[in-house]
C-alpha cells in the first residue's frame, strides 16, 4: 500500500484565495462550502418564515400582498428544503464520510466540486425569480398544476433552478455511495460502518432514485405550459392529480432524505455522551432500510382528500401506518442507549435529546395524519404544518445543529463556547414549541394551511406563535455568533474532543489536516 | 474488501466545475429568457451549451489524460463504475416519471374520463365512450391518428436489439486484442445508432404530415412524443459517446483488460436499448 | 453558576408567556370539532383514540427516556452498563406496536369505507370552485348561484383598509349566499372547479374534499340538526385562497322546500347575473 497520488504535476503549489473555493477537489473544502451555503440559505428562508409569521401576528392584512404572501410560502420551503437542510446533510457527508470509513477523500474529487457550485448556482436563479414581473413561485413548494401555470415570467426560471439543484444533490449523492462502496479502509466491513455513514448511503440512493422523478414531473409541468401537452389537464385526457401523484413519489422518499441522516447523527452522539454503545446497531441499519422501501410505496397518503379510489386510499393508509414500526424501533433503541448508560449534556447531546422528545411528537402527529378518513379534517390545516415543522425543524435542523457541536472541535480545531451553546439550545427549544406547538390547536380548530389571513377566532393562538416564531429565529444568531467566535479561536480541542466519542475521525488531529488517511487506516 | 491497492488518485484544483456551472446556468436561463418571448434568450443559450460542450471536452481531455497516464488504480477504476452505474440508475428513474404519466393516462385518468367514473364522465365531458389511444375528452373531434408499430418502430427495434449484438461483438474483440474488428463494429454499431435516428425523425414527420399526430394531441400525443423523444435525444447521445470511444480505439487508447471508458459507454447504449424494448411495448404494441 | 442563573431567568420567562397564552387564548380553540353528523363524530372519534394511543405511548417513552436521564448520569458517579442488544427486548418492540396499528387500522377501515359510498342519497348538489369563491347547483332542482366572500369582510380585508377584523362579525367567516341545506337528508355532494384545485372543507362535516378542475369528486353528508355552518377553502388555489369562505345554513326539510321554491320563482330574475355558474 503506497499513500494516495496528489497531482502536483500541473499544479505545482495549490491555488490560493478566492480561487481555491473555487476549484478545490478537498472534501474538507467542499464540506464546509456546503456547511455555510446551508447557513446562509436557513437565515434567507428563516427571514421569509419571519414575514409569514409577522403577517400573521394578527388577523387582517398589515404588511403584504396575499400574492407576495404566497410567494414567501413557498420559496420558505423551497429554500428551507433544497437550500438548507439537503445541503447541510451533504456538507456533514462531505466533511465526516471520508474520515469515519478512512478515505483519503470522496470517490470523485471533481464532481464532488460540481456538486456543490450548482448549488449557489441555482438559488441565484431561483430567488432572482422574486424580482421578476408577476413576483416568484407561489403555488406552493409542491407546485401543483393547474395554478402554478399561473406563474409569471419567473415560471421557466424555478423549473430550471430546481433542475439545477436536482442535478447536484443527484451528482453529490452518487458520491457519496460510490465513496462508501469503494473507499472504506481495510477491516471495514459494511456491519462495522458508522450510523451515519450507513444512513447516508440510504438516503444518497433514496436521492439518485427520486430527484430523476421531480425532474420528470416539472418538465411535464414546462411542456404543458410551453408546448401543448395535457399531462396535468382532463381535456385532453391527463388528470391535474397525475402530477400530485408524481410528485409526492419523489416528495415522500424526500421526507426521509430529510431525516435519515439526522437518526445517523443522533445515533452517534447518544452513545458518545451516554459513554455506552449504541442499543441494537444491526437492528437500527435493518430499520433505516425499511424506512427506505416503505418510502416508495406510501406517497399518496398526501392526497387522501384528491378522491382516490377506496382501495388506493386502504392502501396506502396502512402501509403509511407501517412505517411507525421501525420508526418506533430506532426510538426505542435510542432510549434504551441512554438506559444505564452514564450520561452527560454538553451542547451536541442536548440537541439530540431535544430531537429524540421532539421527533416522536412530530412522529405521533404523523401516526395520526396516516389514518385517512381522520385526514379528511386535518389535511392541509395547520395541524399538518405543525407535524411537519415537529420533523423539520426540531427533527431535521436539531440534528444538524448537534453534528455542527458535536463536530465543531474537529472542523475548527477549538472548542466553541458551552455557556452560548447552551443558551442556543434552551432559547431554541422552548421558543420553537411556543412557534409550533399552537399550531396543532389551530389546525384542529379549523385554520387552513397557507392563508395570510385568518378569522378572529384563530388570533390568539397566531400570536403565540408569531411570537415563538421571532424568538426562534433571532435565537439562531447565538448560533451564528458562536460560530464565529468558534472558528477565530478558543480553547484547543484536543483529536478526540469528547470523552465518549467514537470512530475514526477521532484519531486525526484537531482541526482535521488538510489532507487525512493518505495511507488507509486498518480497522480491527 | 474495499482498499487502496496502489494509492488513490486525488486530482487538485480543477477549472472545469465552475466552467460547467456557468455553462449550465447560461444555458437555461437562456432556455427561460426564450420560452418567455425574449429572442435574447437564443444567444445565451447558445453561449451557455458552447461553455458546456467546452466544459465536456475539457473535463473528459484532463479524466483520459490521467488515464493514459497511469494515474488511475483499480480502487478509482471502481469508484468511476459505481459512478456511471448509479448514473444509468438516475436515468432509468427519470424514465419512470414519463413511464408513469403513461400508465396513469392509460389505466386511470382516460378509463375514468371515459365512463368509469360516471360523475366525472355524464357532469362535465358526455365522453362516455372515450378510450386509448385518445386526445382526451376535450378533443373529441379532432381527426388524427396514433403510430402503429408497424413498420417503422418494429425496424428501429431491429436496428438497436442489432446494434446491441455489434456492439458486444466489438467489446470482445477489445478484449481479445483485435483492434481490427474492434473498430469495424464500433463503425456498424454507430452506423446503426445513426439508422435509428434517421428513421424515428422520419417517423415524427410521418406523424405531423400524415397522421395529424403532434406534441400537443392531448394525452397520446403528450405520452408519445415526450417518451420517444427523451429516447431519441439518449441515442444522440449514445451515439456522440460511441463516436468518440471509437475515435479513441483508432488513437490506440484502451487496455484489453483495463478499459472503462469504453465499457461505460457500452452500458449506457444497453440501457438505451432497454428502454427502447419499453417503448416499443408499452408506447407502440399494447 | 452565573450561567444557570441566566438559563433559568430566560426559562422561566418564557414558560410565564407561555402559561399567559391560554389565559389570552380561546380555550375552546383545542380540539377538533365534533360536528353535527353521524360521519363527523366518528371521523372525531377516531382522532381521540389514535390521539390518546400516542399519548400512552408517549408517556411510556418519554417517561423511561426522563428516568434515565435524571438517574442515568456521570455527575451520580454511575458507571456506564456495557449492554448493546437484546434480540428478545428488540422483537417485543417491534411486535406490540404492529398490533397496536391492527387495532387502529379496523376502525379506521370502518369509517373511511362508510365516507366514500355515496349510494343512497336524496338529493345531489354540485359544488364548484372558482378563483375565488364557489358555485352551487342544487341538481335536477333548477337552483343555482354564486356565493362569494360578504361585502364587510372584504373591505376590511384589504391591505392597509384601517377596519379592525374584530369589528366586522364573522370575519372571512361569511357570505353573500348561503348554501342552504335540509338536516336529517342524506345529500351527495358532486365537488368540481373550473379553473384550479380548490378544497371544499366544512369542518362540521367531518371531511373535506379537493375540487378538482375536469373530474368530479363525490362525496356526503347528512346534518343531524339545524344551524350555521362555516368552512373555507383548503387548498391553495391563489391569490385569494383565503378569502372564500363556505357557510352552509341547515334548515328543517319543510323550511328547505319553501326555501327551494322561492329561490325558484327568484332565480330567473338573477340567472343572467349568476350565468357564470352553469357551465
Ligand atoms: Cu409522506
Ligand atoms: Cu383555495
Amino acid at each position: 500500500m503506497t499513500a494516495t497520488t496528489h497531482d502536483h504535476a500541473h499544479h505545482a503549489a495549490e491555488a490560493t484565495g478566492f480561487k481555491r473555493w473555487l476549484v478545490t477537489t478537498n472534501h474538507k473544502d467542499i464540506g464546509s462550502m456546503y456547511l455555510l451555503f446551508s447557513l446562509a440559505m436557513f437565515l434567507v428562508g428563516g427571514a421569509m418564515a419571519l414575514v409569514i409569521r409577522a403577517e400573521l401576528f394578527q388577523p387582517g392584512l398589515q404588511l403584504v400582498d396575499p400574492y407576495f404572501f404566497n410567494q414567501m410560502t413557498t420559496m420558505h420551503a423551497l429554500v428551507m428544503i433544497f437550500g438548507a437542510v439537503m445541503p447541510a446533510f451533504t456538507g456533514l457527508a462531505n466533511w465526516m464520510i471520508p474520515l469515519m470509513v478512512g478515505a483519503p477523500d470522496m470517490a470523485l474529487p471533481r464532481m464532488n466540486n460540481w456538486s456543490f457550485w450548482l448549488l449557489p448556482f441555482g438559488f441565484a436563479v431561483l430567488l432572482s425569480t422574486l424580482f421578476m414581473p408577476g413576483g416568484g413561485p407561489a403555488g406552493g413548494w409542491t407546485m401543483y398544476p393547474p395554478l402554478m401555470l399561473q406563474t409569471g415570467t419567473a415560471f421557466p426560471f424555478v423549473i430550471f433552478a430546481i433542475h439545477i439543484l436536482g442535478i447536484s444533490s443527484i451528482m453529490g449523492s452518487i458520491n457519496v455511495v460510490a465513496t462508501i462502496l469503494n473507499m472504506r479502509a481495510p477491516g471495514m466491513t459494511l456491519m462495522k460502518m458508522p450510523l451515519f455513514v450507513w444512513t447516508w448511503l440510504i438516503t444518497a440512493y433514496l436521492m439518485i432514485a427520486v430527484m430523476p422523478v421531480l425532474a420528470g414531473a416539472i418538465t411535464m409541468l414546462l411542456t404543458d405550459q410551453y408546448f401543448g401537452t395535457t399531462f396535468f389537464s382532463a381535456a385532453g385526457g391527463g388528470d391535474p392529480v397525475l402530477y400530485q401523484h408524481i410528485f409526492w413519489f419523489f416528495g415522500h422518499p424526500e421526507v426521509y432524505i430529510l431525516i435519515l441522516p439526522a437518526f445517523g447523527i443522533v445515533s452517534t452522539i447518544i452513545p458518545a455522551f451516554a459513554r455506552k454503545p449504541l442499543f441494537g446497531y444491526s437492528s437500527m441499519v435493518y430499520a433505516t432500510a425499511s424506512i427506505a422501501f416503505l418510502s416508495f410505496i406510501v406517497w399518496a397518503h398526501h392526497m387522501f382528500t384528491v378522491g382516490m379510489p377506496l382501495a388506493g386510499q386502504l392502501f396506502f393508509m396502512y402501509a403509511t401506518m407501517l412505517i411507525a414500526v421501525p420508526t418506533g424501533v430506532k426510538v426505542f433503541n435510542w432510549v434504551a442507549t441512554m438506559w444505564r448508560g452514564a450520561m452527560t449534556f454538553e451542547t451536541p447531546m442536548l440537541f439530540a435529546l431535544a430531537f429524540v422528545f421532539l421527533f416522536t411528537i412530530g412522529g405521533f402527529s404523523g401516526l395520526m395524519l396516516a389514518i385517512a378518513p381522520a385526514d379528511y379534517q386535518y389535511h392541509d390545516t395547520y395541524f399538518v404544518v405543525a407535524h411537519f415543522h415537529y420533523v423539520l425543524v426540531t427533527g431535521a435542523v436539531f440534528a444538524i445543529l448537534a453534528a455542527a457541536y458535536y463536530w465543531l472541535p474537529k472542523w475548527t480545531g477549538h472548542m466553541y463556547s458551552e455557556r452560548l451553546g447552551k443558551a442556543h439550545f434552551w432559547l431554541s427549544t422552548i421558543s420553537v414549541n411556543v412557534l409550533f406547538f399552537p399550531q396543532h390547536f389551530l389546525g384542529l380548530a379549523g385554520m387552513p394551511r397557507r392563508i395570510p389571513d385568518y378569522s378572529v377566532q384563530f388570533a390568539d393562538w397566531n400570536m403565540i406563535s408569531s411570537i415563538g416564531g421571532f424568538a426562534f429565529g433571532f435565537s439562531q444568531l447565538i448560533f451564528v455568533w458562536l460560530l464565529i467566535k468558534c472558528i477565530r479561536g478558543g480553547e484547543k480541542a484536543e483529536a478526540r474532543a469528547w470523552e465518549g466519542a467514537e470512530g475514526l475521525e477521532w484519531e486525526v488531529p484537531s482541526p482535521a489536516p488538510h489532507h487525512t488517511f493518505d495511507t488507509p487506516p486498518v480497522v480491527r | 474488501m474495499a482498499q487502496a491497492e496502489s494509492g488513490y488518485y486525488v486530482p487538485h484544483g480543477s477549472n472545469w466545475p465552475i466552467i460547467g456551472s456557468v455553462g449550465l446556468t447560461s444555458l437555461v436561463i437562456g432556455i427561460a429568457l426564450y420560452l418567455e418571448g425574449m429572442g435574447l434568450g437564443l444567444w445565451v443559450m447558445g453561449a451557455g451549451g458552447a461553455l458546456l460542450i467546452y466544459m465536456v471536452w475539457g473535463w473528459f481531455a484532463d479524466v483520459i489524460r490521467e488515464s493514459v497516464g497511469g494515474l488511475y488504480s483499480a480502487q478509482v477504476d471502481r469508484s468511476l463504475r459505481w459512478g456511471m452505474i448509479w448514473f444509468i440508475f438516475s436515468e432509468i428513474m427519470f424514465f419512470g416519471a414519463f413511464f408513469g404519466a403513461l400508465f396513469y393516462a392509460r389505466f386511470l385518468s382516460v378509463p375514468w374520463l371515459g365512463g368509469e367514473d360516471p360523475a366525472t364522465s355524464r357532469v362535465l365531458w358526455d365522453s362516455a365512450l372515450l378510450a386509448w389511444p385518445t386526445a382526451g375528452p376535450g378533443n373529441l373531434g379532432l381527426d388524427w391518428k396514433p403510430m402503429g408499430p408497424w413498420p417503422l418502430p418494429t425496424i428501429n427495434t431491429l436496428i438497436l436489439l442489432t446494434s446491441g449484438v455489434t456492439l458486444t461483438v466489438a467489446h470482445h474483440a477489445l478484449k481479445e486484442n483485435n483492434r481490427r474488428r474492434l473498430i469495424t463494429f464500433m463503425w456498424m454499431t454507430i452506423a446503426l445508432g445513426l439508422a435509428f435516428i434517421c428513421l424515428q425523425a422520419y417517423e415524427y414527420y410521418e406523424a405531423y404530415a400524415h397522421l395529424n399526430l403532434r406534441l400537443d394531441t392531448g394525452i397520446y400525443g403528450s405520452t408519445f412524443f415526450m417518451l420517444t423523444g427523451f429516447h431519441g435525444v439518449h441515442v444522440l447521445l449514445g451515439t456522440i459517446m460511441l463516436i468518440v470511444i471509437t475515435l479513441r480505439c483508432m488513437k490506440g487508447h484502451f487496455e484489453a483488460d483495463s478499459h472503462f471508458g469504453y465499457e461505460a459507454t457500452a452500458w449506457y447504449w444497453h440501457f438505451v436499448d432497454v428502454v427502447w424494448l419499453g417503448l416499443y411495448v408499452f408506447v407502440y404494441i399494447m | 453558576m452565573r450561567i444557570g442563573k441566566q438559563c433559568q431567568k430566560s426559562v422561566l420567562a418564557l414558560a410565564l408567556l407561555f402559561m399567559a397564552g391560554p389565559a389570552l387564548a380561546d380555550l375552546s380553540l383545542l380540539n377538533m370539532t365534533q360536528g353535527v353528523t353521524d360521519m363527523s363524530n366518528q371521523v372525531y372519534g377516531l382522532h381521540m383514540t389514535i390521539f390518546w394511543i400516542t399519548v400512552v405511548i408517549g408517556v411510556l417513552v418519554f417517561g423511561a427516556m426522563f428516568y434515565s436521564i435524571i438517574r442515568h448520569r456521570k455527575s451520580r458517579g454511575v458507571k456506564p452498563a456495557k449492554f448493546h442488544h437484546s434480540t428478545a427486548v428488540e422483537i417485543v418492540w417491534t411486535i406490540i406496536p404492529l398490533a397496536i396499528l391492527v387495532g387502529m387500522a379496523i376502525p379506521a377501515t370502518r369509517v373511511l369505507i362508510d365516507i366514500n359510498d355515496t349510494t343512497g342519497s336524496e338529493m345531489t348538489v354540485k359544488v364548484t370552485g372558482y378563483q375565488w369563491f364557489w358555485g352551487y347547483e342544487y341538481i335536477d332542482e333548477d337552483v343555482q348561484f354564486l356565493s362569494r366572500l360578504d361585502v364587510e369582510s372584504d373591505r376590511a380585508r384589504q391591505l392597509g383598509s384601517g377596519v379592525s377584523p374584530a369589528s366586522v362579525p364573522y370575519y372571512l367567516e361569511n357570505v353573500d349566499n348561503r348554501l342552504v341545506l335540509p338536516v336529517d337528508t342524506r345529500i351527495r355532494f358532486q365537488i368540481t372547479a373550473a379553473d384550479v384545485i380548490h378544497s371544499w372543507w366544512v369542518p362540521d362535516f367531518g371531511w373535506k374534499r379537493d375540487a378538482i378542475p375536469g373530474f368530479v369528486n363525490e362525496t356526503w353528508t347528512q346534518i343531524d340538526e339545524p344551524g350555521i355552518y362555516r368552512g373555507r377553502c383548503a387548498e391553495l388555489c391563489g391569490r385569494d385562497h383565503g378569502f372564500m369562505p363556505i357557510v352552509i345554513e341547515a334548515v328543517e326539510k319543510d323550511e328547505f322546500e319553501t326555501w327551494l321554491m322561492a329561490q325558484r320563482e327568484g332565480s330567473s330574475a338573477d340567472e343572467a347575473s349568476d350565468a357564470v355558474a352553469s357551465r
